[in-house]
């Protein structure tokens, strides 16, 4: 493998941050600009938002499930049992559901995007689409960042429910709680605050994923083997940037939202 | 082959009158990653006429219909195309001078995951305003064009190499654009479906006019083009006597170190005292 000086690595990696930027600006501008491919964002939209259920739906069930098993056993100490509802509700509204669907939607799509749009780089087929007077960035990027950005969105909404609805099964079934206590008390600890906290994350999120995904696979290079490369440091990148986005929204969001 | 009723672009005429060429490079410089592949190319394309371009392997010529159609853009020059300068033109306002401009890429770079209609019927689709009906009716048109009715439903994955190239030449013509740039469009094929496809940019030139670029790797090619004519009685190319080989217009341009070290017609081509033309052409 050939070694690279620190300078010309460094470079790389701003060129890299800039080229991001510049796609991501690009594709919010695009949003207004015509043509507007809507039968493209819908189809992105199936594939993204029904196409990720079963990930986000099981993903968010087992997750409600063993959080409510991780706290029952401390909970129990202190003999708030009765309080697992809570526990379980704004784990999952405020951190866990946004966060969770977010990276198991990056690990499905922003790996498909790049793999896509990659192979599509590599066998002249971005150029042919420009060479055929179609802007990419209009009809391949702009479609994606919307669809994901509305289907993450209504996806963490459904995998805070099943998050929600796992805790209950763990607390009936396992720790033979009251279902309408873990239910009033799941749903009266919810505040707005924690609600908005819990929708702007996906916002956030689904417009990290998709541009992401769509930068790594628009500068793919090196055939076959560079769209693994792309593929794999799409996820990469989305998922870290996620965890790291997340808890700087947080601290915003607490903020600004003057958290007691 | 049957001609087909491609129907003929009545702004083609305007360009004509207002640009002096249909493309125009002047001195054009452009490097990769330090490696300078454009010296300073300058050469003319008239309208109507198609120039084949020459060169060993990475000479530059596939570079050179890139710019051409703004897909790239050089270090230094200028390059007029349709009398627009493209070097200047930003690629939000290159996508209307593109749909005048039919590009057949090397690999095809057909839509795989679209049908041979879909693929076709692209440039149709995207600019809107077209009725179902009509789209069919070019599309097939286009397809008869290129011999390839047949294979309106299918997926290029499950096309022949020489296939995927005609249908490319169908996407590349369906609008009657007024210039078309070819990519090797022989490059790999047996000599059969080379031969067919050579005849179909023959019949392009002959029959509507169309300017072109080629770029190819195989000198009889060329040769056969600037050599033979299409006739549209018998709908087949035919030979022109010795003396008639300037009645086509087909020129030539060879590449070597980024420059441009020949541009001219076959006879010229023929009788050319350069040592490294002679090889090339030996």
């Amino acid at each position: 493998m050939e070694l690279i000086s620190p300078t010309e690595f460094a470079k790389q990696k701003v060129l890299a941050v800039q080229d991001y930027t510049l796609m991501t600006a690009q594709s919010v501008a695009n949003l207004f600009r015509k043509p507007v491919y809507f039968a493209d964002i819908i189809q992105q939209a199936d594939l993204i938002g029904v196409g990720s259920l079963p990930i986000v739906i099981l993903s968010g069930f087992f997750t409600g499930a063993v959080l409510a098993v991780q706290s029952a056993n401390t909970l129990q100490r202190f003999g708030s049992i009765t309080l697992i509802g809570q526990l379980v509700s704004l784990s999952m509204v405020r951190e866990l559901g946004p966060v969770l669907t977010g990276l198991m939607v990056a690990g499905r799509n922003a790996s498909g995007m790049a793999s896509e749009l990659g192979s599509m780089v590599v066998t002249e087929q971005i150029d042919a689409m420009r060479a055929l007077g179609t802007d990419p960035m209009k009809k391949l990027v702009a479609p994606r960042v919307v669809a994901t950005v509305f289907m993450l969105f209504f996806l963490t909404i459904l995998s805070d429910l099943v998050g929600l609805a796992g805790g209950l099964f763990v607390s009936k079934i396992l720790l033979n709680l009251d279902a309408r206590q873990y239910w009033s008390n799941a749903w009266q600890s919810l505040v707005f605050q924690d609600v908005f906290m819990g929708l702007v994350k996906p916002v956030m999120f689904g417009f990290i994923i998709a541009t992401v995904g769509c930068y790594y696979g628009m500068t793919a290079r090196g055939g076959t083997q560079g769209v693994g490369r792309a593929t794999t440091q799409a996820v990469v990148a989305a998922s870290v940037l996620i965890v790291v986005v997340d808890l700087f929204v947080t601290q915003f969001l607490m903020n600004v939202l003057k958290y007691k | 082959m049957s001609a087909p009723t491609l129907p003929l672009n009545s702004a083609a005429a305007a360009t004509r009158e207002a640009a002096a060429h249909a493309i125009e490079f002047q001195d054009v410089h452009i490097e990769f990653e330090d490696h300078e592949v454009l010296r300073g190319v300058s050469f003319c394309l008239p309208f109507g006429e198609t120039k084949a371009l020459f060169g060993v392997a990475g000479s530059g010529k596939s570079t050179i219909l890139k710019l051409a159609l703004g897909l790239l853009k050089p270090d230094s020059g200028r390059i007029l195309v349709l009398g627009k300068d493209v070097t200047e033109t930003p690629e939000e306002d290159l996508f209307a001078l593109r749909a005048k401009i039919g590009m057949v890429f090397q690999e095809s770079a057909l839509f795989d995951s679209l049908t041979v209609r879909e693929n076709v019927a692209y440039r149709l689709i995207e600019e809107q305003g077209f009725a179902d009906a009509v789209i069919e009716q070019r599309v097939l048109e286009a397809l008869r064009f290129v011999e390839l009715e047949h294979t309106i439903d299918k997926f290029p994955s499950e096309l022949s190499g020489g296939m995927r190239r005609r249908v490319a030449i169908a996407r590349a013509i369906i609008t009657q654009p007024e210039v078309i740039l070819y990519d090797s469009p022989t490059g790999g094929l047996d000599p059969i479906t080379s031969n067919t496809i050579i005849e179909l940019i023959m019949k392009q030139r002959d029959v509507y006019h169309t300017s072109s670029l080629l770029v190819s790797h195989r000198l009889q090619d060329a040769f056969v083009m600037a050599t033979h004519q299409f006739d549209q009685r018998t709908n087949q190319m035919r030979a022109l006597p010795r003396g008639q080989f300037c009645d086509v217009l087909m020129s030539f341009l060879m590449l070597r170190d980024g420059k441009v070290i020949f541009d001219g017609d076959v006879r010229q081509l023929a009788h050319s005292k350069d040592e490294y033309i002679k090889e090339y052409i030996s």
